[in-house]
């Protein structure tokens, strides 16, 4: 590919396979081309592609090298694991149509106000912090709303003399988990959701409205319809976000290990039971299983989205 | 196709269309200001004029689309001001991106007649009727994303038409569009509106579209309407400074002023109402009303000339700098090359004039 | 639309929810009167629930002896050496993820544009993968990795610092959405192109036209790498790293107004850091967009 001056149209980058011969220097060019996206590729293989091949490597060989299939067979077999697979669905899924639901309507109540306002972006940040930077400080942010010396729990208990709260074990269990969970969840909707809403032409409510129809007409014909795949994407993402998720059930759950997440923890700085070294590194592929096809999934719902939607 | 008096179409579905003294607000803009127009059955009225000149804000005032703060709207002689848009029975057509993405054209088009609980076969066949006068019967099973631009605008003015309004309004339909698809589509829209004698109110920034289309152009700025007048009219003897320079291209000369005439350049032309009347002032004189004459005496002298197919169009400098164009027919234009010395004669046609 | 836009980095002032956008003919939607107060409703109930634990977290960490208010925990603080040593080795860890990060992305991803637009999908995919592969899973892989560094690269294979290497890739999606958004708003091609034409070569090109014009790509992602890196619990705390998340859950244990004081500090400071580049970057990026021309009469 030659250098071209300003304003000439720019070659298809077809440049190492157009001419034969004689443009030996066009194709070493082609080639240097992609020899400096090397650095990117060679970063990636180490830290990202590698660690995974540990993973997968791991999972189907015994620890000493041998390869198996024991180690994957546990998930399907040993009760612990479907248990914790179970859950870990469970808790993903329950928090994510939670978090959709109550998200999206945030979502909605955010977009009809001023674009640039100061109350969206205030949202939005808070939703971006709430979201993803919580981890284990919103674990101790619940502690102190539902502990057993949290604001809500006293307050309900001297307050407004009620027992329900005061026992606040259930914060520590597998419950806790699900309103930790949804608690973040709902901010995570409105960053992914609200560029749909956006989409969303006012050009459609005003035809529909000109046209005869009611705010219910509208959103049952028109918006959505066209919002139904964003949303479903959105959950989908939702429910990866809550799967893959560590930090707040490590900081929550002291005593065992419910779902997957805390089980691979487990398997790396616990003792290991001597054979089911590797069983750790089953569970993490399996994870990653999951959360690959939910993502396939959310590709191709993408994709059919934005069809429709310029 | 243009009317040179505001002569309404035939078939009797039009009704009279009033705007009385609308004001509207949009914080301290006053986006609205008096403005009142009395639009005849079966009339199109081009609404023309600069971003921010109110014209869309009028046109959404009258589909209900905004509010007004003040003012009456009457339709066919029932006040409508407070009406709803679901409940005015108007069709609009946008200026882009309006057709509902997850319909066909056909399901688009029979939208509004679902709504008002029409039969599916009476739908579709009205449906297809509708987008067979736009010249779209075949793409009835079509998505708006797989039309182009001005397929989509087809689709959209079907719609609007399906539902049998009272009043068409159309908020800029052609500026999204390709200089030809527009001037093929606005013919046709012109065609049908005609055809159907529906009171039309056709909002657009584009002079051309506002001359070609109108019954009677409404040129507005600032939120108020400056002149209202058959296309012709406007152009020919505008009522205000501002409609004389927003309308056609003028060249500004210099002459002196009195008695309700200018002496521009030599030749004495009658000043139009409005004008400034005395002392130096500025003669806004159209290009095909400027003649040049080639002679090796005259003073001022070529500077370039653009040929534009059938037209021509030269710029020619006078002794005091002052740069003026001058329109004539390509044949007219034999002679003139950069360089050239010319006089340069004014026809007395009458013109507006400002102060220097 | 490629296949997984991140969560967070549509929270980039480009291509995300922050971006001003205009609506239709720039209008500001019309709210009617019962959704307004469906809105308000709404706003109020949700907000008013994601509030209530902070608030929760102000009023848990200012309590004093009998019932009054007190600053000691805030205080404590600054007084507590290991709390303050892992701050100080986050920010590091932060400081060499953006360096790292911008010196991986920003040439690669000029270079896909300019030179091997065919690799665009290939490179958007690999920085979008790591979504698909969770910390926890991620941290499984690498501490072989980790442990083969802290034995034979000596002091410096095994300080926190080395965390950078990870936290690179975790941020990758985020900073690549957003950087990309910010390539995508300018003709980077033809910049290049005119910048090359008048004699610059690649690296000049890169660093004084193309960077320039990208800023506010390039304080989004640097901003929300340094979020994500002082949020990071997981790899940290897996890999035995007292990162600033690992204290303040080790604390937790201890002393937990302090640990609830200073994660509500840490959650404040996120906040205000997202906030300053939704401002900043928003308005840079809007300047290095041509206006629209307006029609002339």
């Amino acid at each position: 590919m030659t250098d071209s001056p300003v304003g000439a149209p720019r070659p298809p980058t077809a440049e190492a396979d157009s001419a034969p011969g004689g443009v030996g220097s066009r194709r070493f060019r082609g080639a240097a081309n992609y020899l400096a996206l090397l650095p990117f590729h060679a970063y990636i293989a180490v830290f990202l592609i590698l660690p995974t091949l540990i993973v997968a490597y791991g999972a189907i060989t015994t620890a000493s090298g041998t390869p198996t299939l024991e180690n994957v067979a546990l998930l399907f077999t040993d009760e612990t694991f479907v248990d914790a697979f179970g859950k870990s669905i469970q808790l993903a899924l329950s928090t994510a149509i939670a978090g959709a639901v109550i998200g999206a309507l945030l979502a909605w109540a955010v977009v009809r106000g001023d674009p640039n306002g100061l109350l969206r972006q205030l949202v939005i940040a808070a939703s971006g912090v709430l979201a993803q930077f919580g981890g284990v400080m919103l674990a101790f942010a619940f502690l102190a709303t539902f502990g057993f010396n949290g604001l809500a729990t006293l307050f309900v208990r001297d307050s407004l003399h009620l027992e329900i709260l005061t026992d606040a074990s259930w914060l520590y269990s597998l419950t806790g988990l699900v309103v930790v969970y949804t608690y973040f969840q709902i901010p995570l909707m409105l960053i992914v959701f609200l560029p749909s809403l956006d989409g969303l032409r006012q050009e459609w409510y005003d035809a529909s409205e000109s046209l005869g129809g009611s705010s219910w007409s509208f959103w049952r014909n028109v918006g959505g319809p066209i919002l139904a795949p964003s949303f479903l994407g959105a959950l989908l993402l939702l429910f990866t976000n809550a799967f893959s998720a560590y930090a707040t059930a490590a900081a929550l759950i002291s005593q065992g290990s419910p779902i997957i997440t805390l089980q691979i923890a487990g398997s790396l700085s616990s003792e290991v039971v001597l054979g089911r070294e590797n069983v750790g590194k089953a569970l993490a592929l399996g994870m990653i299983v999951v959360v690959s096809l939910v993502m396939l999934l959310y590709a191709l719902i993408q994709r059919r989205a934005s069809r429709w939607v310029r | 196709m243009t009317a040179t008096s505001p002569k309404p179409a035939s078939t009797g579905h039009g009704v009279a269309v009033a705007f009385e003294e609308l004001h509207r607000w949009y914080g301290s803009v006053h986006a609205l200001d008096g403005l009142t127009i009395d639009i005849a059955p079966g009339e199109l009225i081009a609404l023309l004029g600069p971003s921010g000149c109110g014209k869309t804000t009028a046109l959404r005032a009258l589909g209900g689309l905004d509010e007004v703060d003040q003012g009456r709207i009457l339709v066919d002689g029932k006040d409508m001001t407070s009406v709803p848009t679901n409940k005015r029975n108007m069709g609009i057509v946008f200026q882009a991106y309006s057709l509902f993405p997850n319909m066909t054209a056909r399901d688009n088009v029979g939208y509004g007649l679902r709504l008002r609980g029409v039969d599916g076969t009476t739908r579709k066949r009205k449906a297809e009727e509708m987008l067979e006068l736009v010249g779209l019967g075949r793409q009835a099973q079509r998505y708006p994303h797989q039309m182009s631009g001005g397929q989509q605008q087809r689709v959209a003015l079907a719609r609007a038409l399906a539902i049998e309004p009272k009043v068409l309004l159309l908020d800029e339909p052609l500026s999204a569009l390709d200089a030809k698809v527009r001037r093929q589509l606005r013919e046709e829209i012109r065609r049908i509106q005609i055809m159907i004698g529906i009171t039309t109110l056709f909002v657009t920034h584009d002079q051309e579209e506002a001359l070609a289309m109108g019954d009677r152009v409404g040129v507005m700025s600032a939120g108020q309407l400056e002149q209202i007048a058959p296309p012709s009219e406007l152009y020919d003897r505008p009522r205000t400074r501002f409609v004389a320079e927003f309308v056609g291209l003028t060249n500004r000369i210099p002459g002196t002023a009195s008695g309700g005439v200018v002496d521009v350049l030599g030749t004495p032309v009658p000043l139009l109402d409005g004008s400034a009347q005395s002392g130096q002032v500025q003669a806004l004189v159209r290009p095909e009303n400027v003649r040049l004459v080639p002679a090796d005496d005259g003073t001022a002298r070529v500077a370039a000339v653009s040929f534009l197919g059938s037209l021509c169009r030269a710029q020619v400098t006078l002794p005091d700098e002052t740069l003026v164009v001058a329109q004539m027919s390509a044949s007219e234009s034999r002679g003139l090359v950069p360089g050239a010395t010319v006089r340069v004669v004014v026809d007395p046609a009458p013109v507006f004039a400002v102060e220097e | 639309m490629s296949a997984t836009p991140s969560p967070l980095s549509a929270a980039a002032p480009q291509g995300g929810a922050l971006v001003a956008r205009p609506k239709g003919a720039g209008r500001a939607p019309r709210a009617s009167r019962p959704q307004t107060g469906a809105r308000v409703a709404i706003l109020i109930v949700v907000l008013g629930y994601l509030i209530l634990p902070l608030f929760a977290m102000l009023e848990f960490s200012t309590r004093g002896d009998f019932g009054s208010r007190s600053l000691d925990a805030y205080a404590k603080i600054l007084s507590n050496q290991n709390l303050v040593d892992s701050v100080t080795t986050s920010l590091q860890i932060a400081l060499l993820t953006v360096v790292g990060m911008l010196v991986l992305l920003v040439p690669t991803m000029v270079w896909t544009i300019v030179r091997v637009p065919r690799m665009r999908r290939v490179i958007e995919f690999l920085c979008l993968l790591p979504l698909a592969i969770p910390a926890i899973v991620l941290v499984v892989g690498v501490a072989p990795i980790y442990r083969f560094m802290g034995q034979n690269l000596g002091k410096v294979g095994g300080s926190p610092l080395t965390l950078a290497l990870i936290d690179i890739i975790l941020v990758l999606p985020f900073a690549y959405r957003a950087i990309d958004a910010s390539l995508r708003s300018i003709d980077t091609a033809t910049l290049a192109d005119a910048a090359r034409s008048l004699g610059a070569g690649w690296p000049r090109t890169i660093i004084e036209v193309i960077v320039p014009n990208i800023r506010g790509g390039v304080l989004s992602a640097s901003v929300l790498s340094i979020a994500l890196v002082l949020g990071e619990y997981t790899i940290s705390s897996l890999l035995s790293f007292n990162t600033l998340q690992v204290v303040i859950y080790l604390l937790g244990k201890q002393d937990p107004f302090v640990s609830v004081a200073v994660s509500l500090s840490a959650l404040i400071f996120a906040f205000v850091l997202l906030i300053v580049i939704a401002r900043v970057a928003g308005g840079t990026d809007r300047r290095a967009q041509t206006r629209a021309e307006e029609p002339a009469a």
